[in-house]
């Protein structure tokens, strides 16, 4: 079995964004930067599908982006990934054009299974599984929050707003994965290592035969201030009291 | 310009969402002469189609192979929908079914979709949309390159679209059950156990967070809170990752989206991803013991103090007032 994970380098979830004085971009500078969150999960359950099987499962991760890349590619090898791609493209490329991507990898890789996060933490979209499953014709799975591997394919519990829903999909299959699937695991030392001497495979956009043109174009960015006043209130009757008779939302 | 708009429905009634989405819709048909129209999908949809068309004209996509909602075969309707009627834009309300859903029929139609609109003007003729990024620390105005242009909208930021005053046409659309896909076994759906307002649609919320410390706790303070403000439940990412709150009570970045006239934060510390889901709530409350959490600084009214103490008074003033008015 042959599953592929799509990694997408985002800012670390903990620091705070702040836009360009153009509002062309955010700025970088001292930015630190991780896996997408959900795509660590997909990694780790990934690797955790390798550990359950009997058969011989190889687990490969999938960058699209610039050398920067690298670093979360290594992350996923160290995490426990057979081996990585990076599909190097010059700018940032949207949804459509990651999915774009991710089908001619698919389309050469031959995976039986693409885990990817529901959504990438920075431009927020959730998108691209459900695109990507579209242009392959295959069944898709979103917002998983429990997998089980079976002789006619997966079974999975879907996060909705309406509760958990339970569906099966046989393989070839997309699944895109949400925050309770599983708790991924840190890269061991060892893990870093051995990552090191793993191979990345470098692929243009050329080699895999296809040209990309963006769907959505970001115009402009804004800092969305959030902060109010906060007045301090001693105790309930007080509180009661503002919310009726100042913000007169009682 | 022929716009299409998702209707969802639950018991027979188009979800305020979908209405959202509605007055989305109606707000760009003013500026570009347009044409609006329903689409409901799904089995055995007439009390919702009567619903929806006081709303507008309704399209009807019903066959037993639509009881439940898959992505394939959805998708693959409306995506057929929207060629064979030339549609140039397809709205749905940002939901888990929408982002499943339309998000597949988007790539089925090339791919130009903005999620989780939250404003929009016409700039030289151009829908110039703006949208969050980054957990909502941005908000980036962004337009699409080609048509149709498919977009979801957050509920919040639209107001849910009234009736109007005559009743609209319902139209049924053929369905070949032959060549819908059938990528997908749909098994099931936990029932629904919470008897109180959804989440997103309520006019006060009350969300619990680290503060609170198990589900019996939960249900007393917060769940007892929103009853006498006859509002809804929510929870911070801890308490569903704790397994004491079910995951679509969940408000944040990867969760619900709410801006409810009243916001009442429990025992949560206010982490980015929480405050990306909740802080265009008109009025926010924050009752927390630790005067430095971060969610003092989106509130208009905090209060320093013990949740296993304030709040408990709260319900007693707020009912004992209740039963006096």
């Amino acid at each position: 079995m042959k599953i592929l994970v799509s990694t997408k380098r985002v800012p670390d979830t903990d620091q705070r964004i702040r836009v360009l004085e153009d509002g062309q971009g955010i700025e970088t500078g001292n930015l630190p930067f991780i896996i997408n969150p959900f795509d660590a999960i997909a990694v780790e359950e990934a690797i955790r599908i390798r550990e359950s099987q009997d058969d011989e499962v190889e687990v490969i991760a999938v960058g699209i982006g610039s050398d920067d890349y690298e670093e979360q590619l290594r992350t996923a090898l160290a995490m426990g990934a057979d081996r990585a791609i990076l599909v190097e493209t010059g700018s940032h490329v949207d949804s459509w054009n990651a999915a774009c991507i991710l089908a001619a990898v698919v389309k050469s890789q031959q995976p039986d299974l693409v885990l990817m996060g529901k959504q990438a933490v920075d431009d927020d979209a959730n998108q691209a599984g459900q695109f990507l499953a579209a242009q392959l014709d295959w069944p898709q799975a979103t917002f998983a929050s429990q997998l089980e591997l079976k002789e006619t394919g997966l079974r999975v519990h879907r996060e909705t707003d309406h509760g958990i829903e339970v569906i099966q999909v046989r393989l070839p299959a997309i699944v895109t994965t949400d925050l309770r699937l599983n708790e991924p695991r840190y890269a061991s030392l060892p893990g870093i290592l051995k990552a090191r001497k793993k191979e990345i495979d470098r692929l243009t956009l050329a080699d895999l035969g296809i040209e990309i043109s963006p769907r959505i174009e970001v115009l402009n960015m804004q800092s969305s201030s959030t902060n109010r006043q906060c007045l301090q209130v001693q105790n309930a009757d007080e509180l009661i009291d503002k919310l009726r008779n100042d913000a007169e939302v009682l | 310009m022929q716009i299409l708009v998702i209707a969802e429905q639950e018991e027979g009634a188009i979800r305020p969402g979908s209405r959202s989405a509605l007055s989305f819709a109606h707000s760009v048909a003013r500026e570009a002469k347009g044409q609006v129209e329903l689409l409901l999908i799904g089995h055995e949809l007439e009390e919702a189609a009567d619903d929806a068309a006081r709303y507008a004209p309704v399209l009807i996509a019903q066959s037993p192979d639509l009881v439940n909602p898959v992505a394939d075969r959805y998708a693959a309707v409306i995506a057929q929908t929207v060629v064979q009627r030339n549609v140039d834009l397809l709205v749905a309300a940002s939901t888990t079914y929408a982002k499943d859903i339309v998000g597949r029929a988007a790539g089925l139609l090339g791919g130009a979709m903005a999620s989780d609109v939250i404003g929009h003007q016409w700039t030289d003729g151009q829908l110039i949309m703006q949208r969050p990024m980054y957990a909502g620390a941005v908000i980036a105005s962004v337009r699409l390159t080609q048509q149709p242009a498919i977009i979801t909208i957050r509920p919040s930021a639209y107001e849910a679209a009234e009736p109007t005053e005559t009743s609209h046409p319902c139209e049924a659309l053929p369905i070949d059950d032959l060549t819908l896909p059938d990528h997908i076994q749909y098994e099931q759906i936990e029932a629904k156990t919470n008897h109180r307002p959804d989440v997103t649609e309520a006019r006060v919320v009350v969300s619990g967070g680290r503060g609170i410390k198990n589900s019996d706790d939960y249900e007393k303070l917060i769940g007892g809170l929103a009853d006498v403000l006859a509002g809804a439940t929510g929870s911070s990412r801890v308490l569903v990752d704790a397994g004491i709150t079910p995951n679509e009570l969940q408000v944040g970045q990867t969760g619900k989206i709410v801006a409810p006239e009243l916001y009442i934060a429990v025992g949560i510390s206010g982490a980015v991803q929480h405050l990306a889901g909740m802080k265009n709530s008109r009025i926010i409350v924050a009752i927390n013991q630790d005067p430095d959490a971060p969610i003092f600084d989106v509130a208009d009214f905090g209060l320093v103090g013990d949740a296993y103490e304030v709040v408990p008074q709260l319900i007693e003033k707020l009912s004992l007032e209740g039963s006096e008015s």
